[in-house]
C-alpha cells in the first residue's frame, strides 16, 4: 500500500509541476483560490475518518469542524474563482459590456 | 436492489470513481493556461471534486450522517457568502484564509485519528508518520495563514514583528521541539498529551514564522503556505490510502512552491531569507540609511498639469501597485484609460510580478474594471518600451520602481529585478505622502528631474485627472 501511495504521490507531484508551469502570471490569482478549492479535497479526509464507529464526543466535534473547513474551502474556493474567472473572460474589446461567451 | 448496492460500494468501482476525480481536477488545470478556457477548466475541476466526495460517501461503513450534514451546512453556509461578496482588492485575505482552513482540517482529522486508533495502535508505520507530519504542516499552515490574514486585514499591525536576534533560535527550536514530539509519537508512545504539546509547538511555529514577515513578501509568504496546505493535504492521503487527496493534495503542493519561487526570484531574495524575515525591519535600517540624502528635489504636480500631459501623449503606461488595490481604484484608471484611448493616446500596464499582495493581485483588479488582458504587459515586455513611452504613471507602486535596486549596492532591495520607469520621457507618481514604502526605503524615483508627484489617495487623484481631462 505505501509503495503505491509514494506512486502515485510522486507522478502527481511532477504532473503537477508541469501543468502549473504553464499557467500563465495573469491567472496566478484565479490558481491560487482554485487550488483552495482542490485542497478542500481534505473533505474527503474528514469524511472517512467520522464514519469510523467509536468516535467520542470530543472527536464528533472537531470532526464537524473538519468538515465544515473542507467544505468553506471547496465551495467558497470554487464559487471565487469562478467569479474571478468570469471577469477575464469579458472581452470588452467585442461588446461593451456582458460580452457573450463566444 | 441488492446488487446495485453492493455494486456501488465496490471498492474497485470507487477506485475508479476516484481516479476520474483527480483526472478532472488535472484536466481542468491545464484549462486554466488561457483566459478563455479558465471558466470551463474550473468548472470541470469542481464537478471531479464532487465526484470525489460522492465516492467518499459511498464507501462501506460511512456513517454518522448527522454529523456529516451538519458540517456541510455549515460550511456551505459560511462559504457561499463569503465567496459571493469579496472584493477583489480582498483576494489576499480572502486566499490566506482559505490556505488556514484547508490546514485546519488536516490537523483536526490527524488528531481525530490519532485519537480513534490509540495513538495508532495497530496501524503500519508509514500511516503514523504521515498522519505526524500531517499534523505539524496543518497546524504550521493554519496558524501561519491566520497571522497572515490579520496582517492582510490590518486586523494585526503590518510591519514585522520580530523577537530581534533570539527569532531565528526560537523559530528552529520550536520547530525542533514539534519534530522531536513527532519522532516520540511514530516510536510508539500513546499519549495524547505529547500529540497536543506536538500541534502547539507546531502552532506557536506557524505563529512565529510568519509575524516577522512585512507586507511586501506577503506574495511569498500565501503561496509558500499554499504549498504547505496541499502538501499536509497528500500526506494525509497517504495516511488514509485515499488516491484523490494524495493527487490534489500534490497538485497543490507543486502549485504553490513554483509560484514561492516565481515570487522570490522576482524579488531576487531567496526564500529562507524571507522567512527569517524583518525586511524594513532592524536589519534593514543601516542599507536604507546608508543611501543616504538623494541630490535633487521633489517636484509636486497639480491633477490639471497631469492631464495636460497625458492628453499629448502618444504612449501611457500605468503601473498599479498596491496603493490602487487600497483605494479600490482600478475603475477609476480604467475610466481615465478609456478617456486617453478616445483621444488616441495609447495605454497600457506594467504588472511586475510582485506589485500587491499576491501573485496575479493586479491583473485581477484590473480584469474586473474590464481592462483588456492584452494591455497587460509583463516586466520583460515592458521594461524595453519605457524609453518609448511619453508617461509613466505611477499609482500607488513603490519598490518595485526604485532605481536604487540597480544602482545602490548597500539597499536592501539592491539586485531586484523592477520596472524602469524612469527611462520613461517623464513620471508621474500618485502617491499619499513622501513617506517611504513598506520596506522603509527611500525612492530615487521621486528626487529625478523627469518625476513629478501628485500627491493624494489614488482614486480621488485619478478621478481629478480624468474630470481635467474632459476639459481640455
Amino acid at each position: 500500500m505505501l509503495v503505491t501511495n509514494l506512486t502515485i504521490l510522486v507522478l502527481a507531484g511532477f504532473i503537477g509541476f508541469a501543468v502549473i508551469s504553464k499557467i500563465p502570471n495573469t491567472l496566478h490569482t484565479p490558481l491560487m483560490s482554485g487550488t483552495n478549492a482542490i485542497h478542500g479535497i481534505v473533505l474527503l479526509g474528514a469524511l472517512l475518518v467520522v464514519g469510523f464507529a467509536g468516535n467520542s464526543a470530543f472527536n464528533k466535534v472537531i470532526l464537524v469542524i473538519a468538515i465544515a473547513f473542507g467544505t468553506i474551502n471547496i465551495v467558497g474556493g470554487f464559487l471565487v474563482t469562478d467569479r474571478m474567472l468570469e471577469m477575464f473572460k469579458r472581452k470588452p474589446t467585442s461588446t461593451p459590456k456582458d460580452g457573450e461567451p463566444k | 436492489m441488492i446488487l446495485a448496492t453492493s455494486f456501488f460500494h465496490n471498492q474497485n468501482f470507487l477506485r475508479v470513481l476516484y481516479i476520474v476525480a483527480f483526472a478532472l481536477f488535472i484536466y481542468g488545470l491545464m484549462g486554466l493556461t488561457g483566459p478563455r478556457t479558465a471558466v470551463r477548466g474550473n468548472r470541470i475541476a469542481a464537478v471531479g471534486m464532487a465526484i470525489a466526495v460522492i465516492a467518499t460517501l459511498l464507501q462501506p461503513g460511512e456513517g454518522n450522517w448527522g454529523l456529516i450534514v451538519l458540517g456541510v451546512a455549515i460550511g456551505t453556509a459560511v462559504g457561499i457568502p463569503a465567496a459571493r461578496r469579496v472584493r477583489m482588492t480582498a483576494m489576499p485575505q480572502m486566499v490566506a484564509l482559505f490556505n488556514g482552513v484547508g490546514g485546519g482540517a488536516v490537523f483536526l482529522i490527524a488528531w481525530a485519528e490519532f485519537r480513534n486508533t490509540g495513538g495508532y495502535q495497530g496501524t503500519a508505520l508509514y500511516v503514523a508518520v504521515f498522519s505526524v507530519f500531517a499534523a505539524i504542516v496543518g497546524s504550521i499552515s493554519f496558524w501561519g495563514s491566520n497571522i497572515a490574514f490579520g496582517k492582510l486585514q490590518e486586523l494585526l499591525p503590518g510591519r514585522p514583528i520580530t523577537l530581534g536576534a533570539l527569532q531565528q533560535p526560537v523559530n528552529f527550536l520550536l520547530g525542533a521541539i514539534a519534530i522531536g514530539l513527532g519522532v516520540v509519537i511514530v516510536a510508539g508512545s500513546h499519549s495524547e498529551l505529547v500529540f497536543v504539546l506536538m500541534l502547539l509547538s507546531a502552532a506557536l511555529l506557524g505563529n512565529a514564522v510568519v509575524l516577522p514577515i512585512g507586507g511586501a513578501d506577503m506574495p511569498v509568504v500565501i503561496s509558500l503556505l499554499n504549498a504547505a496546505t496541499g502538501l499536509s493535504a497528500a500526506a494525509t492521503g497517504v495516511a488514509l490510502n485515499n488516491p484523490a487527496l494524495i493527487v490534489a493534495g500534490m497538485i497543490v503542493g507543486a502549485s504553490g512552491s513554483i509560484l514561492t519561487n516565481l515570487m522570490a526570484v522576482a524579488m531576487n531574495r531567496s526564500i529562507p531569507a524571507i522567512i527569517a524575515g524583518g525586511f524594513g525591519g532592524g536589519g534593514t535600517v543601516a542599507g536604507a540609511s546608508g543611501a543616504g540624502a538623494f541630490e535633487g528635489t521633489v517636484r509636486s504636480t497639480s491633477a490639471a498639469d497631469v492631464a495636460m500631459q497625458l492628453a499629448y501623449a502618444r504612449q501611457v503606461v500605468v503601473v498599479p501597485g498596491y496603493g490602487m488595490a487600497v483605494a479600490q481604484a482600478q475603475h477609476v484608471v480604467r475610466e481615465l484609460a478609456k478617456a486617453l484611448e478616445s483621444r488616441g493616446v495609447e495605454v497600457k500596464y506594467a504588472i511586475h510580478p510582485v506589485a500587491g499582495r499576491m501573485p496575479g493581485h493586479m491583473n485581477v483588479l484590473l480584469a474586473e474594471a474590464d481592462v483588456p488582458y492584452e494591455q497587460l504587459k509583463e516586466m520583460d515586455e515592458i521594461n524595453p518600451e519605457f524609453a518609448r513611452t511619453d508617461v509613466a504613471l505611477v499609482i500607488g507602486a513603490n519598490d518595485v520602481t526604485n532605481p536604487a535596486a540597480h544602482t545602490n549596492p548597500s539597499s536592501p532591495i539592491y539586485g531586484m529585478p523592477i520596472l524602469d520607469v524612469e527611462n520613461s520621457h517623464s513620471v508621474v507618481v500618485i502617491k499619499r505622502s513622501m513617506n517611504p514604502g513598506f520596506a522603509g526605503i527611500e525612492n530615487e524615483l521621486y528626487f529625478k528631474p523627469n518625476t513629478s508627484m501628485l500627491f493624494g489617495d489614488a482614486k480621488s487623484a485619478v478621478a481629478d485627472i480624468t474630470a481635467e481631462l474632459a476639459d481640455i
